[in-house]
């Protein structure tokens, strides 16, 4: 029965991406580019050479760590949107970490995760709070919730990180404070990849592992599963709420410290962060699987670094990959039709075998007469 | 019985209290100099009505029953749609071209909305993921489009609407130079919607069917009517208004397609909110965050405000919604039956 959940939440996605991968051929069509170019450029522009691939990779990392977010507060049945402003507060925490805190580089590291962590977890609480006891609905809360961290960002940065030269971005952290890592670096030939990819991973692996065999993890997903029969069998619904949206904001947070001060250097005001919501498909398609979520991130990631290089080749505009996202998150959205599709065919197929194993049968007794 | 908690719920209902920090602020301002009335009103209307256009737009959908997290999307749809329009016809047709343009920005929210509605009625999609797909879907597709379209990622008109006074009631003294001098016909358009919309929603048999479908889907269904139908009509309504709201910002304040109306449709549904899913509480509501959001954007300016960071301003709507959130989710007065499928 698992099993067979497993293939389908897999054949779903895999129709989602299909049919996203198809509107954005169509789309290139429309405008009179051919499909097979602009997508041999997408993907070559995200992985022709190693330094493309680490900046696929650090792209990924962030969206793996939104999506690992999204799908974290999935699981306890939250849906949590406002990965965006977590990301911002987060990586305003790291940012300022960055710039004030000089101690030797392993308790540096230790000190910026945990910042991030921590800021994110902040804005995250305040809606599972919000839930928990007056149960408000988490999607408006974290909704406003990011608009408060974009305007008190966009007037905070100017006021006490200014830029030389610039108003709309923040003053750039030095390199060695940032998440680059020389070696890294050298591996990979320049880039933007950053040490927040062990972070991503790490965190992949933590959550798997605290959703899969610990108590929390048990109890998180069953307050996600029946909220009242969880708190018929004893376990306290809205201390869980806050706990998941706690770590969900935590993780954004971390997402926001890999990309303010691993991918770029510095915060621009005035952007919602948009991976934010990209980290949305990212669970999405990954069926809130940690796995599916490292899987999904890889391939958005890919997108997202290759529509540069796509732009730079052909007559398509870069948008084309986040159609192509928000097409896939529509097809999951609407992942009914496909789970319908797939259950005819195999209700099909099971027919099948069994009017065979029917027709054996009355063979057989035929044959017994 | 009825009767007395209508009564009772004025002075307590959020719809009331809307109405009482409106009146409020009114006058307030009156306290402060005539000018600086005079200079922040004008400004505030501009930026009230697309939020107060979106904001409807989001209560018919809710009143259906159909949530609408896709508001801004369907904004930024409007927002292009009128643009481009205006872009291409502005040579030839002069100013009627922003009617057209209007109308234009309508069909585009009411087409792109259709998505939604076929998503969350037809297919029972989870109808807040629904609603972010058409977000993201909306801010890619627009500057994809006009970026292959009209080259650039922002398309810029050269027409604007020209503020007029109205005849004979701008020389009401007091409220007539508030008010009626230099006005966008725009503004009468969507203040006549909204009087429209109420007429509908709550004076009619067909409003009072499509608020059912909101609270108790199984019940309008078997007294015969559609609620399939009834879904489809507020969600293309919500699509509409929001595209009217969008091209409302483009011909008012903006004058250029920039691929995001930064966060508006966001804002619309904290008014939809606070205004507690009434026709009369987001009037209000959408006034409020119009108004703090002019006063945060000319603070800098005027002395007189400058003293309070503008960062409060800029809040204020939201905390301001969680805060409503918070006090009335005893009784919320959200449709019952508001993102369920049917």
């Amino acid at each position: 029965m698992k099993v067979k959940i497993k293939s389908n939440a897999f054949l779903i996605a895999v129709s989602a991406v299909i049919l996203g991968l198809f509107a954005g051929g169509l789309l290139m069509m429309s405008i009179g580019s051919n499909p097979f170019e602009g997508f041999y450029y997408l993907f070559r522009g995200g992985l022709m050479n190693m330094e493309r691939i680490g900046n696929t990779i650090s792209t990924a990392i962030t969206l793996m760590l939104v999506g690992l977010s999204v799908a974290f507060a999935f699981k306890t049945g939250l849906f949590n949107i406002g990965a965006a402003g977590q990301m911002l507060v987060g990586g305003l925490c790291a940012t300022l970490v960055a710039h004030y805190v000089f101690i030797p580089r392993p308790f540096y590291l230790v000190v910026i995760i945990f910042c991030a962590f921590l800021g994110g977890a902040l804005w995250g609480v305040i809606p599972g709070i919000l839930k928990a006891k007056f149960n408000v609905h988490e999607v408006v809360a974290t909704i406003m919730m990011n608009w408060i961290a974009y305007w008190s960002i966009y007037y905070f940065v100017p006021a006490y990180l200014k830029g030389p030269s610039l108003e709309t971005e923040s003053k750039s952290i030095a390199i060695e404070q940032s998440l680059r890592s020389p070696w890294l670096t050298e591996i990979f030939g320049g880039g933007y990849i950053n040490l927040g990819i062990f972070v991503a991973v790490g965190a992949i692996f933590v959550i798997k592992y605290v959703l899969d065999k610990t108590t929390l993890g048990f109890e998180l997903k069953a307050v996600g599963s029946n909220r009242f029969c969880a708190e018929y069998a004893g376990i306290k619904v809205n201390r869980n709420v806050v706990i998941s949206m706690m770590i969900a904001g935590g993780l954004a947070g971390l997402a926001g410290m890999t990309y303010y001060t691993g991918y770029s250097r510095n915060i621009q005001i005035g952007v919602m962060p948009s991976m934010g919501f990209d980290g949305i498909a990212v669970a999405l398609l990954g069926a809130s699987n940690p796995i599916g979520v490292l899987f999904s991130a890889l391939f958005f990631g890919m997108l997202q670094s290759g529509k540069g290089f796509m732009n730079a080749m052909t007559e398509v505009p870069p948008e084309i990959a986040d159609t192509i996202i928000a097409t896939i998150i529509y097809f999951t959205a609407t992942s009914v039709l496909f789970s319908r599709f797939w259950d005819s065919v195999g209700r099909k197929k099971r027919d099948k075998a069994q009017q065979k194993i029917d027709q054996d049968e009355s063979k057989e007794e035929v044959s017994h007469e | 019985m009825n009767n007395t908690t209508t009564k009772k719920s004025l002075f307590t209902s959020p719809l009331g209290i809307a109405i009482y920090i409106v009146v409020g602020l009114v006058l307030l301002a009156l306290l402060a100099t005539n000018h600086l009335i005079g200079m922040i009103l004008p400004y505030a209307i501009a930026y009230t009505i697309p939020l107060l256009m979106t904001a409807l737009g989001g209560l018919y959908s809710e009143r259906s029953g159909v949530t609408n997290l896709g508001l801004e999307g369907l904004m930024l749809v409007g927002y292009f749609a009128s643009a481009l329009t205006i872009r291409l016809t502005e040579q030839t047709l002069q100013a009627s071209a922003l009617p057209l343009g209007l109308l234009a920005g309508v069909l585009a929210g009411a087409l792109f909305s259709m998505l939604h509605a076929f998503a969350s009625i037809n297919l029972k999609a989870d109808q807040v993921i629904s609603g972010t797909a058409i977000n993201m879907l909306a801010s890619a597709l627009t500057v994809y489009l006009a970026r292959t379209i009209a080259g650039s990622g922002n398309v810029r008109i050269m027409l604007g609407i020209v503020r007029k006074d109205i005849p004979g009631l701008s020389k009401i003294p007091g409220i007539g130079t508030l008010f009626f001098t230099q006005s966008y016909w725009s503004t009468w358009v969507a203040l006549i919607v909204w009087g429209a919309s109420w007429f509908l929603l709550y004076k009619t048999s067909f409003g009072l069917r499509l608020r059912a479908c909101g609270e108790h889907p199984s019940a309008v269904a078997s007294a015969g009517v559609n609620v399939y139908g009834m879904r489809y009509f507020g969600v293309g309504m919500s699509g509409a208004l929001a595209g009217l709201g969008g091209s409302i910002i483009l011909i008012t304040y903006s004058g250029e397609f920039n691929g995001t109306v930064a966060g508006l449709g966001f804002l619309s549904i904290a008014a939809l909110i606070f205004g507690q899913w009434k026709p009369l509480g987001i009037l209000g509501a959408t006034f409020f965050f119009g108004t703090a959001t002019t006063i945060a954007n000319v603070s800098q300016v005027i002395p007189q405000l400058g003293v309070i960071p503008p960062v409060i301003f800029k809040v204020f709507p939201y905390v301001v919604t969680l805060l409503a959130l918070i006090v009335f989710s005893k009784r919320s007065a959200a449709p019952k039956a508001v993102g369920e499928a049917f």
